[in-house]
């Protein structure tokens, strides 16, 4: 299991790719589910130019890591992988990565899944984006 | 020569309610605090919003949730990662 916050711009496929290489027993994984969240230019109807990104050091990693722990279980995952930027974003980078990795399909996108919706709705992070009438903080998350 | 030790209680904020209140930390004494909810009240004159969620030493925790000397609790909105 690996759950990282990061500052910086990152390739969620080479991500996936040297995961599965570094920390997977070649052979006994017949199914990997990937969800990557990228940031758009726009939002509500408005034009946006760049986001900053929030979150509670500490209280995040461990609320990312419970969840993913708790996912590896229920589903019996081979193992998964999470990764989140924080700090300036801009349009069309990459925002959130969740992979879940199983011997089968089903297991391995149902926890995907859960994942990605638990992430949204209970882990600590905040988006503020800037448009070109000034900055918002986003109030909600959409539905789906 | 004997020292009070003053018992705190460290208040965070985060996001819109940190602009909201203005701190993005405070420390504040713990005598006659016994909840999250005794901690909002400490801190701030404004009403409690309905939406705004609480932790205590870096964990979900409800307004009514008992704190102690020490702790660490935090104030936010409604999250919007991913």
């Amino acid at each position: 299991m690996r759950v990282e916050i990061r500052e910086t711009a990152f390739d969620p496929w080479l991500e996936v790719s040297a995961f599965r290489r570094d920390h997977l027993a070649a052979g006994r994984i017949g199914a990997s589910a990937v969800f990557v969240g990228t940031m758009r230019d726009f939002n509500e109807g408005d034009d946006v130019k760049s986001m900053v990104l929030e979150h509670y050091p500490g209280m995040t990693e461990q609320h990312l890591e419970t969840m993913t722990q708790d996912a590896i279980s229920k589903h019996q995952l081979s193992d998964a992988l999470v990764i989140h930027r924080v700090g300036t974003i801009l349009p069309a980078d990459d925002i959130v990565l969740v992979a879940a990795f199983s011997a089968h399909r089903k297991e391995a996108l149902i926890a995907c899944r859960e994942m990605m919706e638990t992430l949204k709705s209970t882990a600590p992070f905040w988006k503020k984006e800037s448009l070109a009438s000034g900055e918002r903080w986003v109030e909600k998350n959409t539905a789906g | 020569m004997l020292f009070k030790k003053v018992m705190s209680i460290q208040v965070r904020f985060f996001a819109s309610l940190r602009e909201r209140v203005g701190h993005t930390r405070l420390s504040i004494e713990s005598a006659g605090i016994a909840t999250a909810r005794d901690v909002w009240h400490a801190v701030s004159a404004s009403p409690l919003d309905e939406e705004m969620l609480v932790a205590i030493n870096k964990a979900y925790a409800s307004l009514d949730k008992a704190v102690s000397d020490g702790d660490e609790v935090a104030f936010f909105p409604p999250v919007t990662g991913g």
